[in-house]
């Protein structure tokens, strides 16, 4: 099993009547909310809370992007990423990742992640999301229909350059470029491991197959939702006769442990409700432009995440809902434990995303939950796939010779 | 009147409803389709011959991949036009289809006969920025698109009962096409630079607005008449962003009255 420690890195400062007050957490978000002088503490502090997750073993640390998003704040996850792969030598940089299609041209793409995989010394997942409809074509404009045709040539583009040794001439419908140079390129051959995230379109699971891409499942509906849509994940791969190492997908989880379950909702329940009832907060308007999710996957009816039903079900959440519905993973090590190989054995998944900052948490508790989790749960999960054992097929191969920055900077100083 | 089905030299094809007698009227439907009933197209049947073909995405008519951007999209008009064998037409535009008529025009302005545009979209004022099409939620789109807008749900949906979740779903998967295609001209902005080419038209034109058009206002009004100074205009009364079918006798009589 893979772990990766990945924040969302929400505002924290959120009013107590944000979801009376506002429509959308998300797009028009008023940004007199944010305060860049309190945003210079916010980002240290979840920079710093990544680095010691890779301090106590986490496999991975991961970052996403996301734009005008009061639950986001990073609308360049490569920035964020450039900073850990300064400060950190052990874990793998999980970048999942850049919006490709938003890239004018997208070698940009190709050329910051070649960059991460060079300063980190091979230590990139890169992650090619299509991005909602509220980034993609809400805050960038981009037309929905033509949102995944362009996503596929920048693809293309992206691996193109990352693989070609010559010079080559791209004539693309959405870039011209007469002169393809990647310049630097990543250290890992022929290209970093790919995680695709996707929230249920089903030509998205063949676009992983054909090129063999982790498809990471992210919602935040918790691993009982998650499990019929995976299902049909591992159907398709079962149909287009893929071997079914858990390592080709992936599952967000928050997750949140403590010394007894009745202490984990004292400490965090009111921060993960933050998260669900402030965070989630998004105006149905903006979740689905028309054009953006093929009449396939509509017809399919696998989509639900963002319906206008589903934001009714997050304004009357409880905790004992989070609970019991699987959105969130919570309680003493023993609970965690085996509520997560319940949780891993039933999706059938090779690596987790664990959420363990969630909404307004402040630094101590996400630190003494996640340190909980590395040192009482985490060793007994590792396991749990030994007819998969060695399979890294999905895993960044770093260079064995690669300079350790924390050293100089005094690791002990991070804790 | 009836349905007829082109194929159209790129390919696309086509379902055209069709009915009249007398001077061809090519009528080109707004982001929302025709609807169940088109009372204002057989009125004006009654004088003319109307074809009013159904985008690529709309209705049953098929190909929406063919077309990606506005040259697309005024091609594909007049590929229509070369496929049903007409000469010189009067077009008619209302809303997108407005936006589609003038790009019609401006690329061939010799091509046609005079040209209607009814509240049409492809202008953009910074300081009057339009409502957003593609964020409305179902409940707000009559009350932006109608005068009346308790009315204009029941036009909209044609009576269906939407406690039948096919019937539902049905309708949702409508709206995701007609709005996919509409998009590529219209989302996230509805402005494809008309504006420069609108110097290019040579036939006489009328612009007919609702009054309490909510969509496309007063202010596009004004910039539309100092775009295109020999321009008519005519108000309709008691109409709104959808004037033909609020009110289709008043928006038919100015027509007609201009057409001749």
């Amino acid at each position: 099993m893979k772990f990766t420690w990945f924040n969302l890195m929400p505002w924290p400062f959120l009013p107590d009547d944000f979801r009376q007050t506002h429509r959308s957490v998300w797009v028009d978000i008023p940004n007199t909310l944010y305060d860049p002088r309190r945003g210079h503490f916010v980002y240290h502090q979840y920079m710093d809370q990544l680095e010691y997750a890779d301090a106590l073993g986490f496999d991975g640390i991961g970052v996403n992007e996301h734009h005008q998003n009061g639950y986001g704040l990073m609308p360049s996850p490569n920035l964020i990423a450039a900073g850990l792969a300064r400060r950190t030598s052990r874990a793998a940089i999980a970048v999942i990742g850049n919006s490709i299609a938003l890239y004018n041209p997208p070698i940009r793409v190709a050329e910051e992640f070649a960059m991460l995989d060079v300063i980190s010394g091979g230590r990139l997942l890169a992650g090619f999301p299509v991005g909602t409809s509220m980034d993609t074509n809400y805050c960038y404009g981009q037309i929905p229909a033509l949102t995944r045709d362009k996503y596929a040539e920048a693809h293309e583009l992206i691996m193109r350059a990352w693989t070609e040794d010559e010079v080559f001439a791209f004539d693309g419908k959405y870039n011209q470029l007469r002169y393809v140079n990647c310049w630097p390129k990543p250290i890992q051959k022929p290209h970093p491991p790919i995680y695709i995230p996707g929230g249920g379109s089903i030509e998205t699971w063949d676009f992983c197959l054909d090129h063999d891409y982790n498809y990471s499942y992210l919602s935040f509906g918790g691993y009982l939702r998650g499990r019929a849509l995976l299902q049909g994940y591992w159907d398709r791969v079962a149909a287009r006769q893929k071997d079914e190492s858990p390592y080709r997908a992936a599952f967000a989880q928050i997750i949140a442990v403590a010394d007894t379950d009745a202490e984990a909702e004292k400490l965090y329940a009111e921060h993960i409700l933050y998260f669900f009832n402030r965070c989630l907060h998004v105006y149905p308007g903006f979740a689905d432009a028309p054009g953006y999710r093929t009449i396939k996957t509509i017809q399919s009816g696998a989509l639900s995440q963002l319906t206008e039903d589903m934001q009714k079900v997050f304004t009357k959440l409880t905790w004992k809902d989070l609970i019991e519905g699987g959105y969130v993973i919570a309680g003493s090590a023993e609970t965690v434990r085996q509520r997560m190989e319940e949780m891993i054995r039933g999706l059938h998944v090779g690596h987790v995303f664990c959420l363990f900052h969630n909404g307004n948490m402040p630094d101590e508790k996400t630190r003494h939950s996640t340190r909980l989790f590395a040192e009482r749960v985490m060793p007994h999960l590792r396991e749990l796939w030994p007819e998969w054992k060695g399979d890294d097929r999905w895993w960044c191969k770093p260079m064995e010779e690669r300079l350790r920055p924390e050293a100089s900077l005094g690791g002990g100083a991070r804790s | 009147m009836n349905f007829r089905w082109i194929e159209t030299a790129r390919g696309a094809k086509v379902r055209v409803l069709e009915g009249g007698k007398g001077a061809p009227v090519l009528f080109l439907h707004g982001a929302g389709g025709l609807l169940a009933e088109n009372p204002f197209l057989d009125r004006l049947a009654q004088r003319y011959h109307v074809l009013s073909p159904e985008l690529p995405g709309y209705g049953e008519s098929s190909g929406e991949t063919l077309l990606e951007d506005m040259l697309d999209f005024a091609l594909h008009g007049w590929d229509v036009v070369e496929a049903l064998g007409l000469e010189r037409p009067h077009v008619v535009g209302h809303s997108m289809g407005g936006m589609i008529a003038a790009e019609m025009a401006c690329l061939a302005p010799r091509d046609l006969r005079k040209l209607v545009l009814a509240a049409p979209m492809g202008l953009w004022i910074p300081d009057a920025p339009l409502p957003d099409l593609f964020a409305l939620l179902p409940h707000e789109v009559a009350q932006v698109l109608f005068h009346d807008p308790a009315r204009g749900t029941a036009l909209l949906t044609g009576g269906l009962d939407f406690r039948n979740l096919e019937a539902l779903k049905d309708f949702y998967i409508g709206n995701v096409k007609r709005l996919g295609m509409a998009g590529k001209i219209l989302f996230p902005i509805p402005n494809r630079r008309l504006a420069k080419r609108l110097y290019r038209l040579r036939a006489e034109t009328l612009l007919v607005v609702g009054r309490s058009d909510r969509l496309v206002p007063a202010a596009y009004v004004q910039r539309w008449q100092e775009l295109v100074p020999r321009a008519q205009l005519a108000w309709v009364d008691a109409a709104g962003h959808m004037l033909p079918y609020e009110e289709p006798e008043a928006f038919v009589g100015a027509v007609s009255r201009f057409l001749g």
